[in-house]
This record gives structure tokens, sequence and C-alpha cells, in this order.
């Protein structure tokens, strides 16, 4: 019986790390349904852009207050991942702060008070988003879109998170307490523990038996609440934790303004200029096919950069609230772009764990999740990409599914139709003959 | 025009090449109000000694505006078109005062077989200012208030802020910065083909919006360095019944007039 605890922790360790490897392994596949990308290109450029972005995170400094209690939050994060291995192999062998073994006395004393510190720091972070969150009134956390499941999982995070850091202190605090009276062996430093929540405890003498109930009770919910935490992101924006780092990897790293020439219409339109080509000459052997559509409908269109950036999307609004459509009251939101985006790919992966294979479900990303209105009203501003703290590209996603309307189904605006036909009939976008294009010069 | 325009075809005809080609783009072309602005930067290099040239009727839509609608056919055949020509003339350096045009020319072209040196009107006359070819004096626009609105595919596009400020500077005024500037720049509108159709319900058109932003430093001119955001701006204005006293004005006529051309 007294392998009880470590064979039952080793149980929760595997069934957590298991059931989170699952849900990796099944936005791994969903996001295999899109198109491939090639963007192994520029690798230094991209993994100092992860640096930069993902680890560094240069980007949030646009906005200070949320910059700063952003870092306090994610350097939490990056504790909980260093404590985990001490709670990992305490759990397993038995030990009781087996770090301190490794580190030695002076070293272990400053890494557990640094953790202290920095979980207060979480606290304070959490409590203020928080408040800030549900009371303010920021206008990009308190819009319509978030309304729901969005909106409360934002909550529940900040929640899980507080519960987190005060399990944290409350474990030190009665270690502490018992380290003192020599039931445990002296191990780390706990400034923060020592000045509040030891001297709480200390006012109700405790028994050794209780604090020793307390301290375990305090661990093993840290520990199952982490695997929890871990199992939760699945279901969460808060992904963008781990997603961040590879859609920061993958990111566009070309000029904004620089959008792609699809290659299968340069084929085409070479065809029809060459005066000596075939017209009816079958394509090369081993030619590449071109693709079956032009421009997205369904997730399956887009590629897999986009319906990573749909799963990498934390929600936080900065694009909507520079998009200049969103501002003056336009159904386009580039935040609820990716959202939609995510949902109907997590829609089509329900699909295929229920049927083996995807079955045609009469639905589709275009009309179903998104509409017209919302793609027309988009200006190719960039706004939303520039304002992204994680090089999310929500304007790709616009860009695509227009090409669709357009393209696929000549279903753009009739003003934008005639706009084209003067363009291809008069090399202009107005009517005007081209023979005219000197005319101001005569003036 | 008080002197004349060369096109390609002509300096080819004399055996020589110009130093740039003007690229003048569809709006500079025809639509009155930018046509204006077109002849304010002809005049400045004119003045200066630029020999450049045009394309005129042997220019096309670079197929800016039929791209971002999502026409990617229209706008290669429009981009073909434009590099045979531009090739056959083996034109090196093209300048143009339509950040759309410069956009697509600059980043578009290449992989279609198009390369080129491409530069704004706006860096271009920085160029000939580091240079010393260019010499502005700001004499009338001393202490008028200006703020500059960003165009998107100058600015947040393509990376260029500093350019129209440093022409700005010389002159002498008391530029103002909006809010949202430089790489916050709120958008006239006009982009992604908005210019050709009417904008989608909503609580006000975002040339409103932008020119309310502008209107409230109480500017005397409004500058701007592309034709679109000329026209959404100059709507604005006229929404606000400003327009009176209010200018809105591309960066290269305030030059043009400073230099009294
Ligand atoms: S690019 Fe489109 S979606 Fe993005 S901010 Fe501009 S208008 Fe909004
Ligand atoms: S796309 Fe980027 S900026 Fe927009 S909500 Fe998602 S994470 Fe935030």
């Amino acid at each position: 019986m007294q392998y009880l605890d470590n064979v039952i922790f080793l149980i929760l360790l595997i069934a957590g790390f298991g059931l989170f490897g699952k849900s990796l392994l099944k936005i791994y596949r969903n996001i295999r349904l899109g198109r491939e990308i090639n963007r192994s290109d520029r690798k230094s450029e991209r993994w100092e852009t992860m640096a930069r972005v993902a680890m560094g995170q240069s980007r949030m400094s646009a906005r200070p207050v949320a910059g700063i209690l952003h870092l306090f939050v994610y350097v939490g994060f990056v504790i909980i991942n260093i404590e985990l291995i001490e709670i990992i192999v305490d759990g397993i062998f038995g030990t009781h702060r087996f770090l301190a073994t490794i580190f030695g006395h002076t070293f272990y004393n400053f890494f557990t008070a640094t953790l202290e510190v920095l979980a207060l720091l979480v606290i304070v972070g959490v409590v203020l988003f928080f408040i800030r969150r549900n009371f303010y009134g920021v206008k990009r956390l308190t819009m319509k879109e978030l309304f729901g499941w969005p909106k409360n999982d934002a909550n529940w995070i900040l929640i899980i998170e507080f519960a987190l850091m005060m399990a944290f202190f409350t474990m030190n605090s009665s270690d502490f307490i018992l380290q003192q009276r020599g039931v445990l062996a002296a191990h780390g430093s706990f400034p923060i523990s020592e000045m509040t929540l030891v001297p709480f405890l200390e006012i109700f003498s405790f028994d050794n038996i209780f604090l020793e109930i307390v301290e375990r009770g305090a661990w093993w919910f840290h520990f199952i609440g982490i695997l929890f935490f871990m199992n939760y992101l699945y279901y969460s924006k808060h992904l963008h934790i781990i997603l961040a780092f590879p859609s920061t990897w993958y990111a566009n790293l070309d000029l904004y303004g620089k959008f792609n020439n699809l290659e299968s219409v340069t084929k085409e339109i070479k065809l029809m200029m060459d005066p000596n080509a075939d017209p009816y000459a079958a394509p090369a052997e081993g030619a590449e096919e071109a693709p079956s559509k032009f421009g997205a409908e369904d997730v399956f269109d887009l590629n897999q950069v986009q319906l990573l950036n749909a799963y990498s999307c934390t929600e936080c609004g900065r694009c909507t609230s520079v998009c200049p459509a969103n501002v003056t009251g336009k159904k386009l939101s580039p935040r609820a772009i990716l959202m939609k985006t995510r949902d109907r790919l997590e829609e089509v992966g329900r699909n295929i764990d229920k049927n083996g294979k995807f079955e045609d479900d009469g639905k589709k990303l275009l009309n179903d999740y998104i509409s017209k209105e919302e793609l027309w009203a988009c200006t190719t501003c960039n706004a939303c990409t520039q304002a992204c703290p994680i090089l999310l590209d929500p304007l790709s996603i616009i860009f695509e599914m227009r090409r669709f309307l357009v393209m696929e189904q000549s279903a753009a605006p009739q003003e934008l139709n005639l706009m084209m036909t003067n363009v291809e009939n008069n090399a202009a976008p107005w009517q005007y003959n081209q023979a005219d294009r000197l005319n101001w010069a005569k003036d | 025009m008080d002197f004349t325009i060369k096109t390609m075809a002509d300096y080819a005809a004399e055996g020589k090449s110009p130093e740039v080609l003007f690229w003048v783009g569809c709006a500079g072309s025809f639509d009155d109000r930018a046509k204006k602005i077109t002849k304010a930067f002809c005049k400045i290099l004119n003045k200066i000694g630029v020999e450049f040239a045009v394309l005129g009727q042997e220019e096309s839509c670079t197929g800016d505006p039929a791209k971002r609608a999502g026409n990617e056919f229209v706008f290669q055949m429009m981009a073909m078109t434009n590099i045979e020509v531009l090739n056959a003339y083996e034109v090196k350096k093209i300048v143009t005062a339509c950040p759309h045009c410069f956009n697509t020319l600059k980043n578009e072209y290449p992989s279609l077989g198009g390369n080129y040196e491409v530069i704004h009107h706006t860096q271009f006359l920085k160029e000939l200012m580091n240079e010393g070819r260019l010499k502005i004096e700001g004499g009338s626009f001393k202490g008028k208030k200006i703020t500059f609105h960003d165009p998107c595919y100058l600015g947040r596009a393509n990376d260029e802020y500093e350019a129209p400020r440093m022409l700005l500077e010389k002159l002498d005024a008391e530029l103002v910065e909006m809010k949202r500037c430089k790489t916050n720049g709120l958008c006239c509108g006009a982009g992604g083909a908005q210019m050709f159709k009417e904008p989608e319900k909503g609580k006000k058109d975002i040339n409103v919006e932008r020119t309310e932003e502008a209107l409230s430093f109480e500017p005397k001119i409004i500058a701007t360095g592309c034709p679109f955001c000329n026209t959404m701006l100059t709507d604005g204005v006229k929404h606000f019944n400003k327009n009176h006293e209010v200018e809105v004005k591309d960066i290269v006529e305030l030059l043009a007039e400073a230099e009294d051309l």
C-alpha cells in the first residue's frame, strides 16, 4: 500500500498527458485538411521572429497595460512548467523537493524565492485582467462576438490560474511551518508566503498532521490542476500559449502589401498570351495539376497556416479594434473571421471523428459561417495583421474567400463587376478610352 | 502644361532612355482631381531637370483593384501586358504618385517577370533632396497646421512612413500627427477596391471617420500621398462642410506651391 500515492500519481500523469497528446494530434490532423503551403524558406529569420514575437512578446508593448499584465501571467506559465519537473519527480519517486538536492542550498533558496515572486505577479495579473475584462468595459473585450463560451472561457482560465497560484502558496506556507517545526527537512526560501499566508496559518496553531494534509492537498490540487489546465486548452482560446510558437514561425514574412499571385492563373494566361502555344495541347506529363478551385469556399480550400492561425487566435480583438470596417459599424470583424474558421474546422473534425472520413454536411465556411457582406467590407488595409500580437493573418482568409466569390461564382457586387469589366476592356477601372490616357498632358 | 510630356516611345525614337519612368496610373490619368497631382509632380521634375517619361497610351491599369476584389485573372492579364511593355523598353526605375500602383509594381510584378526599382513619388523627391537637386523653401506654409494621412499601401503595406514626413517638414509648417498614424494609421476607406463600390451598411463611412479625426486638430491642410485617399478625404471634408477652411492636398502639390510652380 505504501506506493499507492505514487501509482495514482503515475496513472493520472499518463492519462493527463495521453489525453493532451490525443487533442494535439486531432488539431494536427485538422490543420492538415488544408492546402499545403511552403513556408520553410528563410529559416533563421523565422527562428528570430518566433523568439522575438512569441517568446519576447515584442508586439504586446503596443498596449502597455495589457502588455505588462500579460507578461506577468506568461512568466507564470513558464514557472508552472519548471515546477512541473519537480512535481513529476517527487510524485513518481516519493521524494520531497527533489530539485533541492540537485541545485544545492543557496541556489534552491534563490529558485523557490523567485517562483514565489513570480507567482505573486501572476495573481496580480489575473486579478487585474479579471476586473478589466468584466467590469472595466474595454470595448474589444465586451463585443457581441464574445458572448457565451468565448467570454466564459477567458474567465475560467483566469480563475484556474488564480486557484493554481493560491494552491502554490498554500503548499509553500504549510511546508514552511512544517520545516520550522523540524517535521520536514528545510529546503527553499518562501518570502511571499512568510509575509502573507504563514502568519495567517499560525494564528490557528494547527497541528502537524493537519498541516501535512494541507500541504499534500495543495500539492495534489496543484498537480491535478495543471493536468486539467493542459487538457482544457484544447477547448479554449488559450491554445495560443502553445500555437503562438508555430504560428509566428510560419508567419508571412513578406511586406504586408505583397499578396500572392496564383500560379495556376499565371500558367493559363501565359498560354493565352503566347501566340505559339497550342490551346488544345494536353498538359505536359508530370505537370502539377491545377487546384480544383480558385480561392476558398470551405476550410479545405484554406492553407494549413491559415488553419493553424484559426486555432492560435487568442480572441484578444486587437485586430478588430483597429479594423476600419469594424470601427465604423460594419459586420466585418477580423477576429470573428478566425473564430468562425475555427468553429467550422472543429465541426469538420467532429464529422470525421464520427464518420471516419468527412461526409458532406451541406455546410460551407462561406455563407454558413462567414457572410459575403463581411467579406466585401474589407479594405485590405492590413491594420488587422499589423495589430495581431502573434502575427496571425485574418486578411488572407478574407482575400481567398473573395477570390472564390469572384472567380468561381462571379458573385461580386454589381459595381465591382463593372469595374472589372472596365479594367479588362479599357485597361482602367473607369470607362475611359485607353487612347485618352495622355490627355491630361494637353490641358 | 507649358512643357511637353515625353513618352517612352518618344525617347526610344531618339535612341535615348530617360532617368526614370513616371507611372501615372488610372486615377492620375483620368480623375480630374488626381490629374492636378500628376501635373504638379511633372512640374517639379521638369523644374529640377529630371529626364522622365510616361507610357501614355501604352500604360494599362496595374490590375490592383481587380486583384484586391479577388479577380486574379484580370489582374494577371493586366500585369503581363504591362510587363511586356516595360520590358520591351528595358525600364529600370519607375516612380509613381499612387501607392496602389507602387505596391503592385513593386511587390506583385516580380514573380510574374517584372523586376524594376519602384519608388513612390515622396521617396523619389526625398532622394532628389538628399542629392541636393531639389531644394524646398516653405515660405507660404510657415506656421500653418498640416496633418498627414498615411496611405495604407505606402505605410503599413510597404513600411514607408518617413519620406512624406521629411518633405512636409521642409515646408516649415506645423506638422501635427493624428492619434492613428504610421503603423496605427486608419484606412481612408478606398483600398481593396472599395473605391469602386458603395460601402457596406454601418454606423458611418470610413472616410467620414477618418476625416473627423483629421479635422479634430483643426488643420489648415490635410496632406495626402495617394490619389484615392485624396478623393476620400476631400469628400469627408465636404461632408463636414469644411471645404472652405480646410484643404486636402497631395504632398507634391504642396511642394509645387511652395516653389510657386
Ligand atoms: S484588412 Fe480588412 S479585416 Fe483587416 S483591418 Fe483592414 S479592413 Fe479590417
Ligand atoms: S487575430 Fe490576432 S489580434 Fe485578432 S483576435 Fe486573434 S490573436 Fe487577437
